[in-house]
């Protein structure tokens, strides 16, 4: 592989004198493949960007339970839709200091009887990194009662809440730290699924061509032709009602992969048919290399800088998927926590002009979606780093 | 080119027949049939459960029968006697309700396009044109964040601004007098003062994805050697771009407007739904949930059919305005 991209480098710079070559040019082509994909990968900055925030989410959903400060289930009575805390740097002597916050009390309107919440500046209380909180179960394995961050005095005295409360006095932020777990993943799984389907079949297609090929892409016309919203809506309606929550997620992604499946034959055929008729294709099939040895040696390594660059731009389209399924009712229904089920609490339009802060989740989603689709553009763009 | 559209119009038929499979299975999904939950749901109602009318019903739709049978006598219903099912939540046939909400649906997202169209266009050109300037950096930004921001969250966010900023609510197409009012002027002159929202919101997920396309295109063009030689014969630089690169740069739009109204009409089922609007897409959900088959399945044959129309559409502009496809066939 190496070797033929070096001859390809040369023929680029055809006509300039060997003796030229600087040190930096020579970097260049000595250069693998991976690192001539990064060089350009890093000139695109919103990529980059983009990975740093999405390393931020996940690092969120795996350790969702250390990052919330509360349990997503727990109800503040005295905190219902109670907006997000307000974080002080300065105190009352105009003194720069640790963050903290004050004391919250609940107070009626005495006009509009709503709750409005006064702050009381008598009493602060900082915030402490890795504080010792609610107890949990990390990743239901072990207990633990550690949390990022909280405050020292007792849940039932005063809470922190980052994004406000919902309706019954949950805590947004942790209800949407939680959340990501199962709307971040589902969009890996999703794909993951879609591509060993679509790898296989749009291999199939590609490779061996005539009937199959046909056939597949017969198939893949016909899902297509399925308008593909209101196909997931029917099959995710017809999932029973009683299923526990782990199952309906697989029902869900399994659900979401059948269209899926069909855009990454798509490419993978594609790439297939393509490569098939390249040289170094031709050569090893001429020392008789196993089909096998083919795909797997020679093929695969040249286009899964463009697979890996397709996958993370269908990610997004699964993670908008799950959040309308849900959103609508059709998806994961309470008591699973994904930003679809948070953003449910945001139907109604007046409590929504209440308490604009359950909208947050979607903030969530939509950064999310932005940064998948700012990476899958800057990998496209350096999946294919001889390109000029 | 007749040859072409006859081959094209018979391929379609096996596709519709295994839709309508589709749709049927999935009318099916649901546990128990559909006369035991309306029997269910009459006595809950308190009725007496008519059981002539029952067996009638029984009869009209072969229930109980095996499946294949059920299939050909709910297909052939719909074919023969435009008969769609009835819908038991509605206690209506489905072809009362159905057509009111699909023709909304179909002239939503025709205004759309024609919206999305009307500003991705000028943008894209503009963006194209001047490519690399501050506003197109701007231009970029915007149409990716657009790209990105789904139309129901986006629905969603405007329906919050207008009602803490306006204390207007916006769902629905129809004021509350005119909801359940016959069609008149009045009704339609109503309708369109509520229409300019969601058109808007519908449109803005294509109007971003127009905006990079048109933009990539025009700028593929704008390098060619004809663009070249008429600046050089001294062509105006405006009449120039318009009439020659802007028209070899949209001809996929037009070739693509099928998918792009089926896409549309996919995605605005979720906008629909946010907004209250009276078209296919809450109706279907109230269907689903309801479990009410035979309205949920015919919408999901409805909307899989005009996507199948739809591209076929586009498949004969395609082959007519580029002839080396239809001559390839």
């Amino acid at each position: 592989m190496a070797n033929v991209d070096n001859n390809d480098m040369d023929m680029l710079e055809e006509g300039q004198d060997v003796e030229e070559v600087t040190a930096k040019e020579e970097k260049v082509y000595v250069a693998s493949y991976w690192q001539l994909m990064w060089w350009r990968f890093r000139k695109h900055k919103m990529a980059i960007i983009s990975v740093v925030i999405l390393v931020l989410f996940y690092f969120v959903a795996v350790f969702s339970e250390f990052v919330a400060p509360y349990d997503p289930e727990q109800y503040f009575v005295q905190y219902k839709l109670a907006p997000p805390t307000r974080i002080h740097f300065i105190d009352t002597e105009g003194q720069l200091c640790w963050p903290f916050v004050y004391q919250i009390t609940q107070e009626k309107d005495p006009e509009t009887y709503r709750n409005i919440y006064i702050e009381d500046t008598e009493t602060p209380y900082p915030i402490q990194l890795f504080v010792r909180g609610s107890e949990y179960q990390m990743w239901g394995l072990w207990t633990m009662d550690l949390h990022l961050f909280g405050l020292s005095v007792p849940q039932a005295e005063q809470g922190i809440f980052l994004m406000g409360a919902d309706r019954l006095g949950r805590d947004v932020f942790s209800r949407t730290a939680y959340g990501a777990r199962i709307s971040l993943s589902i969009g890996l799984i999703g794909v993951l699924l879609s591509l060993t389907v679509g790898i296989v079949l749009g291999g199939i297609s590609g490779y061996y061509g005539g009937i199959p090929d046909t056939i597949i892409q017969r198939v893949i016309e016909f899902i297509r032709t399925i308008p593909s919203i209101p196909l997931w809506m029917a099959l995710s309606a017809a999932l029973p009602n009683d299923w526990p929550i782990v199952k309906t997620y697989f029902a869900i992604t399994v659900i979401l992969s059948l269209i899926g499946w069909t855009y990454m034959a798509r490419v993978v055929r594609g790439r297939f048919l393509a490569m098939r008729e390249e040289d170094f294709v031709m050569s090893a099939r001429l020392v008789g290399s196993s089909e096998m040895r083919i795909i797997l040696r020679h093929m695969l390594p040249s286009f899964l800088s463009y697979i890996i660059a397709s996958l993370t731009l269908s990610i997004p389209s699964m993670i908008l998927a799950e959040t309308g399924l849900s959103y609508i009712g059709l998806g994961l229904r309470a008591p699973a926590i994904s930003w679809g089920v948070l953003l449910r609490e945001a139907q109604n339009v007046r409590s929504l002009a209440l308490a604009p802060w359950v909208l947050i989740p979607a903030a969530a989603v939509i950064i999310a979606v932005l940064a998948f689709n700012f990476v899958g553009d800057g990998l496209r763009d350096a999946a294919d780093p001889y390109a000029r | 080119m007749f040859g072409y559209i006859i081959r094209r119009v018979l391929l379609m038929i096996p596709t519709l027949i295994v839709i309508s499979i589709i749709s049927f299975v999935i009318i099916q999904l649901p546990p128990g049939d559909y006369l035991t939950s309306y029997a269910a749901q009459l006595s809950a109602q308190g009725d007496t459960i008519d059981a002539q009318g029952l067996k009638a019903l029984e009869e009209r739709y072969g229930l109980g029968q095996p499946i294949h049978v059920q299939y050909f006598k709910w297909v052939s219903g719909i074919i023969l006697r435009g008969d769609w099912g009835q819908s038991m939540e509605w206690q209506k046939p489905v072809k009362d309700l159905i057509w009111e909400r699909l023709a909304l649906t179909i002239l939503l997202s025709s205004v759309a396009i024609l919206v999305s169209w009307f500003i991705a266009i000028p943008v894209g050109v503009y963006s194209a044109t001047h490519q690399y300037s501050i506003p197109d950096y701007v231009l970029s930004v915007i149409s990716f964040v657009g790209v990105g921001t789904p139309g129901f969250l986006l629905a969603l966010i405007v329906m919050y601004l207008a009602m803490s900023q306006l204390n207007q609510s916006v769902g629905g197409l129809f004021s509350s007098e005119f909801l359940l009012a016959p069609w008149s002027l009045a009704k339609v002159v109503d309708m369109l003062k509520h229409l300019w929202i969601p058109v808007l919101i519908i449109a803005l997920e294509s109007t971003a994805g127009s905006i990079r396309t048109t933009r990539a295109n025009l700028l593929d063009e704008l390098n060619k050697p004809y663009v070249e030689t008429a600046r050089a014969k001294g062509l105006e630089e405006g009449k120039l771009i318009w009439k020659y690169p802007v028209r070899v740069a949209l001809n996929p739009f037009f070739s693509t407007v099928g998918w792009s109204l089926a896409s549309l009409i996919s995605g605005q089922t979720l906008i629909a739904v946010v907004l209250s609007l009276q078209t296919t897409g809450p109706m279907m959900l109230r269907a689903l949930m309801s479990q009410d088959m035979y309205l949920a399945g015919s919408f999901l044959l409805l909307l899989s059919s005009l996507t199948v129309i739809g591209t076929l559409v586009s498949d004969i502009i395609l082959a007519w305005v580029d002839p080396r496809i239809r001559l390839r066939g």
